[in-house]
Parts: C-alpha cells; structure tokens; sequence
C-alpha cells in the first residue's frame, strides 16, 4: 500500500506519516501542495491519498478535482485532513469525490476509523 | 497645482477704467483708490477660489477614505479579531507544550521502573547462572520474570500511547501557522491602506486610483475555527457534525 500525503506544513505531514506508520502503512511519500503532489500521483503508482485543503499552489480541493478527472486516477481513494470546516465545503468535498473527510484537530483513533471504513467500502 | 485663471476680460475693462479716471482731470482720490481696489479683489477672489478648491479636494479625499468600509471594518472588526486569533495562538501552543511536558513527566518514572526491575532481574539472573540460588529464591524470581514480561508488555503500550500523544499534540504548528498566515495578510492590507493614508496627506491624490482587488474564490477558506469566532455560513463543531453531515449525504 503506497501513500501519497499532501500538506504545506511539514509537521502535518511528519505526524501523518507517523500515524500511518503506527497502522501498518510504512510506504508514504509527501508533497507539500497540488502542484508537486499531482505529478507524483501520476508518476508513482499510488494506492491511496490524505490532502489538506488550503495550500499556496494548488489547493486539495483542486487536487482531487485533478485527481477525479485523470483516467488513470479517477478511483484512487482520497482522504480529506483539513482545518476547514464550513458546511458548504464539506458538501463541496463530497460532491467532487472524496472518500473521507478529517477536520483538525483530530486524533489518531479518527485517522484509524476513517482510513478502515474507505478500505472496508472499496473492498465489500 | 494650476491656479484658477484671471478672468482677463474684466481685468482689462478695470484696467481701461482706472486709465480713464488717471487721464480725466477730474477724477476724485477716492475714485482712483476704487478703481485700485475693484483690480485688487479681481486678484483676490481667484486666489480664494483656488483655495477653496484646494480645500474642497483635500475634504474630499479624506471623506472618500473615511467612507471607504475596508477601513471602518479593519479597525474594527478585523484588528480585534486579529487580537483574539493571536490569543489563540498562544493558547494552542501553550497547551500543546503542557500536553507534552505531562505525558514526559508520566512516562518518565514508567521507564525507570522497567530499568530498575530488568537490573534487579538481571543480578538475580547472574546469581542462578552461578548456581548460588536457592529452590525458594529461584521460584520467586520465576515469579519476578512473569510479572516483569506483563509489566514490560503494558508500559511499553503506556509509553507508545504517550509518544502519540507527544506527536499529536505538535499539530498545533500546522494550525497556528495558518492563524498566523492570516494575520500577516492583515497587516499587509492596514500597511497598504497606512500608505494610501500617507499619500493623502502629502498629495492631493487622484481619487480613482484603482484599489488592490480581493482575491476571489469560489468559497473563502476561513482555516482553523477559532473558539468564539463566528465564521461565515455553517461551521461543523467537531469531527461527529462532519461525520453526520457525510452521512446524510450518503457516506
């Protein structure tokens, strides 16, 4: 399992790859906005992606729009881990595809329930 | 700045007329001195005239500028909620500190237990390698093993629980470096308009001088919610509104 984490905050993105690590998921790599993040995506055979939203560059939002419109990575798993928290763009998330959505500050026990119920509903 | 043009016409018929009265014999002192005067305040009228357009323009700009909402708002609205975001900063590192600070001083006994029992156990363990331990004795430090193996397997989980812990509580730098970004954003716009201020002052700026437009987006990203804040359209308290609104999309 390959993962992709996209987030403009190194911390973020270090205590992500860790959380991950803790569930089992050793192969990560980082990106700190779409722009550098969706070249990986396409390059790099990835199996499932956790993106913020407000980034310099390309934002997550656009990122999954970019993602969803790509052949090749229209159905790659999208996981949302964002300090926003509006009603409207949540729906919008939802609406664009993404298949969880993680406000922060969360904790890891949230990062473990959201990534098991994307890989529960891929797989059944 | 160009002055308000004399008005030449009238000026030469005054003129006309005080040479009139200079050549006619007749001409009293005192209508001399009127046909001076009536030349005078032609002058004068243009220079208060273009003093009061000077003063009107300068009304003007400071009015433009007071009227301007951008300004009334930054004061304020945004400079408090500026305050309060910072105090939020603090807040959020503070606590994050603390969070570490207590899981070190909780853990930190656990590991010297588990060091002190393993070189208790060891000393025990060199005694039996040497044979000098009686039946009774090696029994109990059977028991010593045992109970150290389910210590060990329950501090290390306690420990590991504390390093998440640890680690979970530096997500404060991604959040309050996004407060922070919005603050510098602020202080970019109160720098901006303090130049404008400046400009005013020193020249009678052009009025129509286009003005840095807003960044448009499809919905403005607001960032981290701030603990009495309100925020622009529906804000989910935590992750059980944003699991529930998903779920009544569908997810």
């Amino acid at each position: 399992m390959k993962i992709l984490i996209v987030d403009d905050f190194s911390t973020m993105r270090r205590i992500i790859k860790n959380l991950l690590r803790d569930l089992g998921f050793n192969n990560t790599e980082e990106a700190d906005d779409g722009n550098t993040g969706l070249p990986k995506l396409q390059s790099g055979n990835f199996d499932f992606l956790v993106t913020d939203w407000n980034m310099p560059g390309m934002t997550g939002i656009d990122l999954l729009r970019a993602v969803r419109a790509d052949d090749k990575l229209k159905s790659l798993p999208v996981l949302m881990v964002t300090a926003e928290a509006k009603k409207e763009q949540i729906v919008m998330a939802a609406q664009e595809g993404v298949n969880g959505y993680i406000v922060k500050p969360f904790t890891a026990q949230t990062l473990k329930e959201k990534i098991d119920k994307i890989f529960e509903r891929i797989e059944g | 700045m160009d002055g308000t043009p004399i008005n030449r016409d009238l000026l030469l018929e005054k003129a006309q007329a005080l040479v009139a009265s200079l050549e006619s014999a007749e001409t009293s002192d005192e209508q001399l001195e009127s046909n001076i005067d009536e030349i005078n305040n032609l002058r004068d009228n243009s220079l208060f005239q273009e003093l009061g357009k000077m003063t009107r323009e300068i009304h003007d700009s400071i009015m433009t500028f007071r009227m301007d909402n951008r300004i009334a708002d930054l004061a304020e609205v945004d400079i408090p909620d500026a305050k309060d975001r910072l105090e939020y900063v603090i807040e959020m590192t503070e606590k994050a500190a603390n969070t570490a600070m207590a899981v070190i001083e909780d853990s930190s006994p656990l590991a010297e237990k588990l060091g002190g029992e393993a070189s208790q156990l060891k000393s025990q363990w060199d005694k039996f390698r040497k044979r000098e331990l009686s039946h009774d004795e090696l029994r109990s430090m059977g028991h010593d093993v045992e109970t150290f193996f389910d210590e060990s397997e329950q501090m290390t989980s306690t420990l590991l629980a504390g390093f998440t812990e640890i680690m979970m509580a530096q997500g404060f730098q991604d959040l309050t470096g996004q407060i922070i970004r919005q603050v510098i954003t602020l202080v970019h716009e109160i720098e901006s308009n303090l130049v404008e201020l400046v400009k005013i002052q020193s020249e009678n700026i052009a009025k129509d001088e286009s003005r840095p437009e807003e960044k448009k987006e499809e919905t403005k990203l607001e960032g981290p919610q701030v603990p009495g804040k309100e925020s622009s359209g529906d804000v989910m308290k935590g992750q059980d509104d944003v699991d529930d609104l998903l779920a009544s999309l569908g997810f």
